[in-house]
């Protein structure tokens, strides 16, 4: 295996990566600026964004710290929120089970919502690909985004209440995940999933503690396989 | 926010752990293993089954409005779907979302 082959592999990452800062960048900026405005200091704010490393869940956490939810409470919603990640690990293992633990251990770390639809497009579509050229590849597609994160973070905070709602901001958040969700409408399976996904959730909106987005989720999922198994996976 | 400082980074570094934790579950357990198929067919459905399901009651029942469904966020989600399905492009969808929405709050004031 050639080095260049698995640089070359680092820089299409890179590249692939890179349009998702201007997605990272007002997120993280809203969150910084929500957590201010919600009571925390610079601190507390880019320690969640540094060691959650997760915008769903840390909004989450945050907005149940102002309803004054219980600690524990507050936990176990957010963790519920990033239960999906559970589901991106095993997706990724068939690809990156063979690398050593602490790599596996770093993949896991940086395993965000844009840098797992990236790698799992990527490596399912190119079953050839070398294990240093998917960490290549995975390395790459996490430089230009998680960094982004820390520092829109940092600036939201400064910034804080200087922003106006006028901006809107708050809809920086569905805009995003809707962005990324609607290229990955492929095939019926998919389409089936998200519908699903849409119906149930807002069906099971009253259910607390987001319960009825992890139930939504995983019926979207059956569904999405149940479509695949009778259509079969036309593209 | 009443929680005091301690109780504030109990919650990050907790939360921290946990989220770390759930992210490492397969990838630091399973190793080489292979997966069965129909965990698999299940898995490929996974941002199309969550991403949904977290976005739709944000849309419908925003909070800056307090919860009242309104119109220039509801159409400005259908440009953001619309467009990057037709497109495959993130960055234009999202671009296509900010302007319908920003449009859309300044024709309705």
């Amino acid at each position: 295996m050639s080095a260049s082959i698995v640089r070359s592999a680092y820089w299409t990452g890179v590249r692939h990566g890179a349009p998702f800062v201007l997605v990272i960048m007002p997120f993280g900026l809203l969150f910084g600026v929500v957590g201010t405005e919600a009571g925390l200091n610079i601190a507390e704010v880019l320690g969640f964004s540094i060691l959650v490393i997760a915008g769903a869940a840390q909004f989450t956490a945050v907005q149940l710290m102002v309803d004054q939810a219980p600690t524990v409470l507050v936990l176990v919603t957010a963790l519920a929120v990033n239960l999906r990640m559970a589901m991106y690990s095993a997706a990724l293992t068939p690809h990156l089970g063979a690398a050593p633990l602490w790599q596996r251990a770093l993949a896991a770390y940086f395993l965000v919502d844009q840098t797992f639809a990236l790698a799992q497009a990527r490596f399912e579509s190119r079953p050839e690909m070398s294990l240093r050229e998917r960490l290549a590849y995975y390395a790459g597609s996490i430089t230009p985004v998680c960094p982004m994160w820390y520092v829109a973070t940092l600036v939201g905070a400064l910034a804080g209440q200087a922003i106006p709602p006028e901006f809107a901001l708050d809809f920086a958040v569905p805009i995003t995940f809707l962005a990324m969700v609607a290229p990955a409408l492929r095939t019926l399976a998919h389409v089936a999933a998200a519908a699903t996904s849409v119906g149930v959730a807002l069906t099971l909106a009253f259910l607390p503690y987001q319960a009825g987005v992890l139930i939504a989720g995983l019926v979207a999922m059956m569904v999405g396989a149940q479509v695949e198994l009778r259509m079969g996976n036309r593209e | 926010m009443s929680q005091s400082s301690v109780e504030i980074w109990t919650i990050i570094v907790l939360l921290g752990i946990g989220t770390f934790l759930i992210r490492f579950s397969f990838l630091g357990m399973i190793g080489e293993r292979p997966l069965p198929d129909w965990l698999l067919r299940h898995l490929r459905y996974t941002p199309v089954a969550v991403l949904p399901a977290l976005v739709a009651p944000m849309v419908v029942w925003p909070q800056a409005t307090g919860g009242e469904p309104d119109p220039a966020r509801m159409l400005a989600a259908l440009a953001t779907l619309g467009v990057g399905h037709v497109t495959k492009n993130v960055l234009a969808a999202i671009g296509a979302g900010a302007v319908t929405l920003y449009g859309m709050l300044f024709v309705l004031g």
